[in-house]
């Protein structure tokens, strides 16, 4: 599936972890300003892929190109939260952004406190981010992911261990996003919680992407997996 | 310049507030240390001249196996959730975060060392011949060698099954001209033997050294997988 709009373009992407190839010769183009779900079984290579767009994985052989630039070098435009909190457990939920929002060099509390208010939190709690509730705990890392307000959002397993009304709130906020222009990236094994509001469903099998649909069902019934 | 100031800064108040909040490698430092003075001044009941002779010796290493228990609980806070990676996909230099570490790390052992060597001095019965004021110089540029490479060994072996062991596997090697020109400087000072100046300068060119190579080489360990 090729797009005159691509945002992400992948070229023969190949990730081996010694003998072991997570990724085995991905090539593709994701459109941008798209709600794009990533699926697959365990060990499909689903993570790896966020992981090399989001530049903490290198790629083996192969080219990511993100806007035109390197993974690392777009930076700025790339939001990732990751199936941990990426969070000091020892801190509240301001302090932690407060200090990731210095690495982003963006001053003063306001920007902090309104995304926490995005994600329905409340910028006053004074609790440690180790005591907050799962669900919590993942709206509070998805503040994280979108306080330098990127292009596009890469999110791995964002409705994991968090239940159905606080998914479906995870789920809203995110149709928001997609609706204000951004890309949106998510990797789970809850793909129905994303069916009528993803673009498109990328299925994923052995190291490499086997299918691309917009119908959730017609990607299931063609793959045979989920 | 300045944001590689304010990001170093911002890092070094967080990890002092974490370490505030847990107190999970001073308290530890200070108990180890203790452990060691008492157990030592016990084990061997030096007399003042014999003192003077060991002492040096005795301190250093006891600080360098404390300083061990700080640097490992550097990087684990990092680990837990994954939190490097957060650090690692945003835009703010590695050298911040090392040079952010490695003060932390050197005001958490200079505290030690300032809490303990009285009490080194009382339980050893120790009173410098040689100039003290020797011994400042000694002790910041010893702290630093210890830090700036044990931060940076520490990194290295974040990824490693037991990094416990490979810390001080790693580090204590490279340390030992260091470690040699603490213990002799002290020495020295304590017995009033000559001067410590030859020491002092050739810490200091080992800092030099040890932290360039350290600050050009940190970017790679930190995008390692």
């Amino acid at each position: 599936m090729t797009d005159s709009a691509s945002i992400i373009s992948l070229s023969n992407l190949i990730k081996q972890f010694g003998r072991f190839a997570a990724l085995r010769g991905v090539t593709a183009e994701f459109a941008a300003g798209k709600f794009h779900v990533i699926l697959g079984d365990n060990g499909a290579g689903k993570t790896t892929l966020l992981r090399a767009l989001a530049g903490l994985a290198q790629p083996t052989r192969g080219t990511i190109s993100i806007l035109g630039k390197e993974p690392h070098d777009a930076c700025r435009q790339l939001g990732y939260m990751a199936h941990p909190s990426l969070l000091y457990d020892e801190m509240s939920g301001m302090e932690n952004l407060r200090y990731f929002a210095r690495l982003y060099e963006i001053s003063g509390d306001a920007r902090c406190e309104q995304v926490i208010r995005s994600v329905r939190l409340d910028p006053g709690l004074a609790r440690p981010v180790g005591q907050y509730s799962q669900g919590m705990r993942q709206r509070m890392s998805l503040a994280r992911a979108i306080l330098h307000d990127p292009e596009i959002l890469l999110l791995d397993e964002p409705f994991s261990n968090v239940d159905v009304h606080s998914a479906q709130e995870i789920v809203g906020l995110l149709k928001e996003m997609r609706d204000a222009g951004k890309t949106i990236f998510v990797v789970t094994h809850q793909a129905s919680l994303l069916q009528g509001v993803a673009d498109e469903f990328i299925w994923m099998q052995a190291g490499q992407i086997v299918d691309r649909t917009a119908d959730f069902h017609a990607g299931f019934s063609t793959v045979g997996k989920q | 310049m300045s944001l590689l100031r304010s990001i170093t800064a911002a890092t070094l108040a967080k990890d002092i507030r974490l370490e505030w909040r847990s107190r999970d490698a001073i308290n530890s430092m200070l108990f180890f240390s203790l452990l060691v003075v008492v157990i030592f001044s016990f084990a061997f009941d030096p007399n003042a001249e014999e003192s003077r002779e060991i002492a040096g010796g005795l301190i250093w290493v006891a600080f360098l196996f404390a300083a061990v228990v700080a640097l490992n609980q550097t990087w684990a806070r990092e680990l837990r959730n994954q939190v490097l990676d957060a650090y690692r996909v945003s835009p703010a230099p590695a050298t911040a975060l090392f040079v952010a570490k490695a003060l932390g790390n050197f005001l958490l052992v200079s505290l030690l060392e300032a809490l303990m060597a009285p009490l080194f001095m009382i339980f050893y019965n120790l009173r410098p011949l040689g100039p003290a004021w020797q011994l400042i110089p000694v002790a910041i540029l010893g702290t630093w060698a210890l830090v700036v490479n044990g931060t940076f060994v520490a990194a290295m072996s974040l990824r490693t099954r037991s990094r416990e062991i490979m810390l001080p596997l790693l580090l204590f090697p490279i340390s030992i001209p260091a470690i040699q020109s603490m213990v002799e400087a002290t020495r020295v000072v304590l017995s009033g033997d000559g001067s410590a100046r030859f020491w002092i300068v050739l810490l200091l060119t080992y800092d030099v050294v040890f932290t360039t190579a350290c600050l050009a080489l940190f970017e790679t360990i930190l995008q390692a997988e």
